[in-house]
């Protein structure tokens, strides 16, 4: 901490166990950027966290405006926690607008932290203020602090020469100052990290950095803001290790880089910019020392295309889109199907349908991944349950491509991609051996004794056909999308041949080993298990496992369990679902998951589903819980 | 635009076999052959387009097993079936992204296109041009025969209007695409066009596309018997085709039609002082001065946009055939794989650990 800062305060300290901050303004004003620092303040400090970015799928949505408004909320705490928190304790709001989109989030006895500088008149009435709420008592029964945040900001500015608007850009800084005295933060990161972003505009960086300290020292100074808070780190919370805090998008990436070290492949990336996907491209091109290759195709076809010509050619194929993109490749999926190539699709799931909504998470693409294509076309499908997991799922979703020679779907979703957490950084070593062997030789002898290569010629363990790549002597073979006799792999119209070849295809895919599925269902006091089942599927798992938690504290009784298998299902998932009378299944979308499971199953799985471009809630979701329970 | 290249660019447009294993065994067309048979309806011009391929690919003295032919849909598309190269029949329009990918992925391959006017220009459209204006290391072949032929007739996108077919009864409504000018448009570094039944001529313009650094496209006029026989049939018959197709060579005046005293061509492409069109002219009339040169390896695209328009449309007439475009211009996958050394030769070898590891981190302890 530097000198400014460190002076010993005589205010009170208070402790707290959790809090949740959500920051808002416009979609200018840096919210993103404010959250994100103090997100990385506070993983440094050891608490565990949760994170949910919000902001409009425009870049930069008309000022002071409902729809532009974008906000980063952040749940910490002395304890392991799973989501971001269904109700802030704090709000930093900007500007009216961020007032108005966010004061019906607010329980009564929160605090308000408001930018009362932008409460003029016509800013309030854009939003429909008539009266300002800061006088006219609609605010009661909430802590408000009222600060003239750009005043404050531009004053302590003005000896670096910037224009007031350019100095009132620093006012998030401010903000992230004052907040981070307000929680005894750690600020050397932030320093850091806005000396090293504005390197070459030292003057910028040092008025970002001054506009820090200044709302550090405001609320040190300031009689306003009479205490400050301290949540102690989450040491209990934390298994041993060294850990980081990571989005699912970053986890997503690593772990496709991972998996090309581990597998011995060069990864080859093909893919068209898309929300909330992106990222993964951004992040893979930047690491070329890798061997990466990353291709911005001329569309989502193209980014396939060329992500399957790769692994013809031997390279680890991944192409990276959300929902609308997946329709596209849709005819190139099949083709996979049929080429049996190992070939990862990342599905970073959005509101649908048609564009919907792009910066907003939805897991409505569940069947599309399952059936969407012409014929039989079976694909497995892996989802990542947190943001840190996406690393893993990457993983297991290479280990299944190249083992079984297919494309695989990865569905990850607008939640897990921004959010974050802390991560425990594994070692090199604990990470899965994923090398495949393409094919050296022949592989079949025909009648007349000569042998052959037979590209379609199986494992009879994992009914996976050879990888034999171009460069191979002796191997030369046609591939393509026409039917192909078995083993041969000519073209054939017969039609057992095609009965055959649809049915070894899916019975390839229905026997891909995957794990059981675990059930956390601790006994009662009566010595018996519960009789509800909840159990969903990808970024669902924080919000049910909060849920599942509170209901468990209040003395209900409920079993939880988390498929991230869901092409092909657990062996024993049929028999876990008939081992209880209810089984809830919570769902970000309309039953998508409920009625795989009905049909496959033939139970009577109950959806819970919402579908407003946001995770559930843990307390809604508790209470979903709790009338399965009591009506059950 | 400087005629030429700076220095590191040359290098970044190496030989386009430069990294392709070669072979020490002698090849022959036979070696070419795959066991299927071939099934294109019988006259059909493929064919023809087959025996020149297999004919020719010997030359480049390339180990077998690192030539790949990606294809698309429709009756060229079942060319890598009889070759006994690598190969891929994907589906409709994608092979040219599909090649891309490999050819990225893949600097020791040989990777050629085969597609058709249907798969190229009209489904396909898109991954045609981003390849040209990429400029990845692949050849492609554009059988042109100006008609539906798997799907049994309808008009394609280089069908002449008013083309009665089963889909345009009354004629067809669509102003056609000219692929030569469609891929000097989309910035192509090579473009040629050839006829099928020409094997020398075939042949010729394979050698030079095989040998240029990056994206050649060749557009062959192929004869479908069954739905559009005898399209070119003017290019194609002896005494027609001297007055209807401007063989091109580089370096050479741009002559045609019964030869002349000087034994060239008795016509000539000259162009207008005045409005910078070309123009053709009668040699004994107008004299040799002002003949235009065919210069394929202008940097401006001009000449070669200009002569891709002189054909008549309707009777194909003036049909220019040869290579109009051969510039230099850096490779796709040779640029890529610099960027690649360059990223190892400032952060050194990934390391994955340390990749995992980042720069913020703390510790829990037992």
């Amino acid at each position: 901490m530097t000198q400014q800062v460190s002076q010993e305060s005589a205010k009170e300290v208070r402790r707290l166990d959790r809090v949740i901050i959500r920051f808002a303004g416009d979609s200018g004003d840096g919210m993103q950027l404010t959250g994100d620092r103090f997100t990385s303040e506070t993983a440094t400090f050891g608490n565990d966290l949760s994170t949910l970015p919000n902001f409009p799928a425009e870049i930069r949505a008309p000022a002071g405006t409902l729809p532009g408004v974008s906000s980063f909320q952040l749940h910490f705490a002395d304890h392991d926690i799973l989501t971001p928190g269904d109700a802030p304790n704090v709000l930093v709001a900007m500007n009216p607008a961020a007032l108005r989109a966010n004061i019906d989030d607010l329980p009564k006895g929160a605090e308000i932290i408001v930018n009362t500088d932008e409460f003029a008149k016509r800013a309030m009435a854009k939003v429909g203020y008539a009266t300002s709420p800061l006088e006219d008592g609609s605010l009661d029964g909430y802590r408000v602090h009222p600060v003239p945040l750009t005043t404050l900001t531009v004053e302590a500015l003005k000896e670096y020469d910037l224009g007031r608007k350019e100095a009132a850009r620093s006012k998030n800084m401010f903000a992230l100052g004052l907040l981070s005295w307000m929680y005894n933060r750690p600020v050397e990161g932030t320093e850091r990290f806005l000396r090293t972003k504005f390197a070459k505009k030292p003057q910028i960086a040092e008025a970002n950095v001054a506009a820090f300290r200044a709302g550090w020292n405001f609320g040190e100074t300031t009689e306003d803001f009479a205490v400050s808070y301290e949540v102690a780190p989450a040491t209990k919370a934390f298994p041993t290790g060294t850990y980081r805090n990571i989005s699912g998008n970053l986890a997503l990436s690593y772990g496709l880089v991972a998996a090309s070290q581990q597998a011995d492949l060069p990864l080859f990336l093909g893919s068209y910019p898309i929300t909330p996907a992106s990222d993964i491209l951004h992040e893979l091109s930047r690491h070329k020392n890798f061997g990466v290759r990353t291709f911005q195709a001329e569309d989502e076809i193209a980014g396939i295309g060329a992500a399957l010509g790769a692994a013809f050619g031997g390279a680890l194929g991944v192409t990276t889109t959300s929902g609308p993109g997946v329709a596209l490749k849709s005819e190139t999926i099949g083709l996979a199907v049929s080429l049996e190539l190992p070939l990862l699709i990342v599905d970073i799931q959005r509101g649908g349908p048609s564009t919907g909504l792009p910066t907003k998470t939805e897991q409505a693409d569940l069947l599309q991944a399952m059936y969407g294509r012409n014929g039989e076309a079976p694909v497995p499908i892996v989802a990542p349950s947190t943001p840190g997991d996406c690393f893993d799922a990457a993983l297991e979703a290479t280990r299944i491509a190249l083992t079984y020679r297919t494309p695989v779907f990865l569905l990850s979703d607008g939640y897990l991609a921004n959010g974050s957490e802390p991560w425990r950084i594994p070692e090199v070593e604990e990470l899965p051996d994923l090398r495949t062997q393409f094919a050296t030789g022949p592989n079949h002898t025909l009648e007349d004794g000569t042998e052959a290569f037979w590209p379609y010629k199986r494992d009879p363990q994992t009914l996976a056909r050879p990888w034999a790549v171009p460069g191979t002597p002796g191997l030369e073979h046609r591939i393509g999308g026409i039917e192909k006799q078995d083993g041969t792999g000519n073209i054939s119209y017969d039609p057992a041949n095609h009965e055959h070849m649809v049915r070894t295809r899916q019975a390839k895919i229905d026997g891909i080993e995957v794990p059981d599925l675990a059930v956390d269902d601790p006994e009662g006091p009566d010595g018996a298990g519960a009789r509800v089942l909840v159990i969903g599927w990808g970024s669902t798992y924080g919000p049910i496992t909060a849920a599942v938690r509170r209901v468990r504290r209040a003395g209900g009784q409920v079993a939880q369990a988390h498929l991230r298998h869901l092409n092909p299902f657990p062996a024993n998932l049929g028999e876990v679902l008939r081992g209880y009378d209810r089984v809830v299944v919570p769902e970000m979308n309309l039953g998508q998951l409920s009625t795989l499971l009905r049909a496959r199953f033939l139970v009577d799985a109950q959806p819970h589903t919402q579908v407003n471009g946001m995770p559930f809630k843990a307390e809604q979701l508790a209470h979903v819980l709790k009338e399965a329970i009591d009506h059950g | 635009m400087a005629d030429v290249l700076a220095q590191g660019d040359r290098e970044r447009a190496p030989h386009p076999l430069a990294l392709v294993p070669k072979t020490e065994v002698k090849q022959t067309a036979k070696d070419f052959k795959s066991d299927q048979e071939v099934r294109w309806c019988p006259g059909c011009g493929d064919y023809a387009v087959l025996a020149a391929v297999q004919g020719f690919m010997p030359e480049l003295g390339l180990a077998r097993e690192n030539i790949v032919f990606v294809s698309g849909i429709g009756c060229s598309s079942r060319f890598p079936y009889y070759l006994s190269t690598y190969g891929m029949h994907s589906i409709h329009g994608r092979a040219p992204a599909i090649a891309t990918g490999l050819a990225a992925a893949r600097s020791d391959l040989s990777v050629w296109v085969v597609t058709g006017d249907g798969d190229a220009l009209s489904i396909g459209g898109n991954h045609l041009i981003h390849a040209l204006r990429r400029n990845v290391n692949l050849k492609i072949l554009l059988f042109n025969n100006r008609i539906y032929g798997l799907t049994k007739g309808q008009y394609s996108p280089t069908s002449e209007p008013g083309k009665l077919t089963k889909s345009s009864p009354m004629g067809s409504l669509d102003a056609p695409f000219n692929p030569v000018s469609l891929a000097i448009g989309a910035e192509a570094s090579f473009v040629a066009r050839t006829v099928d039944s020409d094997r020398k001529h075939l042949t010729e313009v394979l050698r030079a596309a095989a040998d240029h650094p990056g994206t050649a496209l060749v557009e062959i006029y192929q004869n479908c018997n069954i739905f559009n026989d005898g399209a070119f049939e003017v290019l194609k018959d002896r005494e027609q085709a001297q007055e209807a197709v401007i063989r091109l060579q580089h370096g050479e005046p741009i002559r045609f039609g019964l030869p002349a005293e000087d034994g060239l061509g008795s016509k000539g492409v000259v162009r207008d002082p005045a409005s910078g069109e070309l123009e053709v002219v009668d040699v004994a009339e107008h004299g040799t001065d002002g003949i235009l040169v065919h210069d394929a390896h202008a940097q401006s695209p001009t000449l070669a946009f200009a002569l891709s328009r002189i054909a008549d449309p309707d009777t194909l007439h003036q049909t220019p055939i040869g290579v109009l475009r051969d510039v230099r211009r850096p490779v796709y996958e040779t640029l890529m794989t610099e960027q690649l050394e360059t990223a190892v030769h400032k952060n050194g070898k990934g390391d994955l650990g340390s990749l995992l590891h980042g720069n913020d981190t703390w510790t829990v302890a037992g």
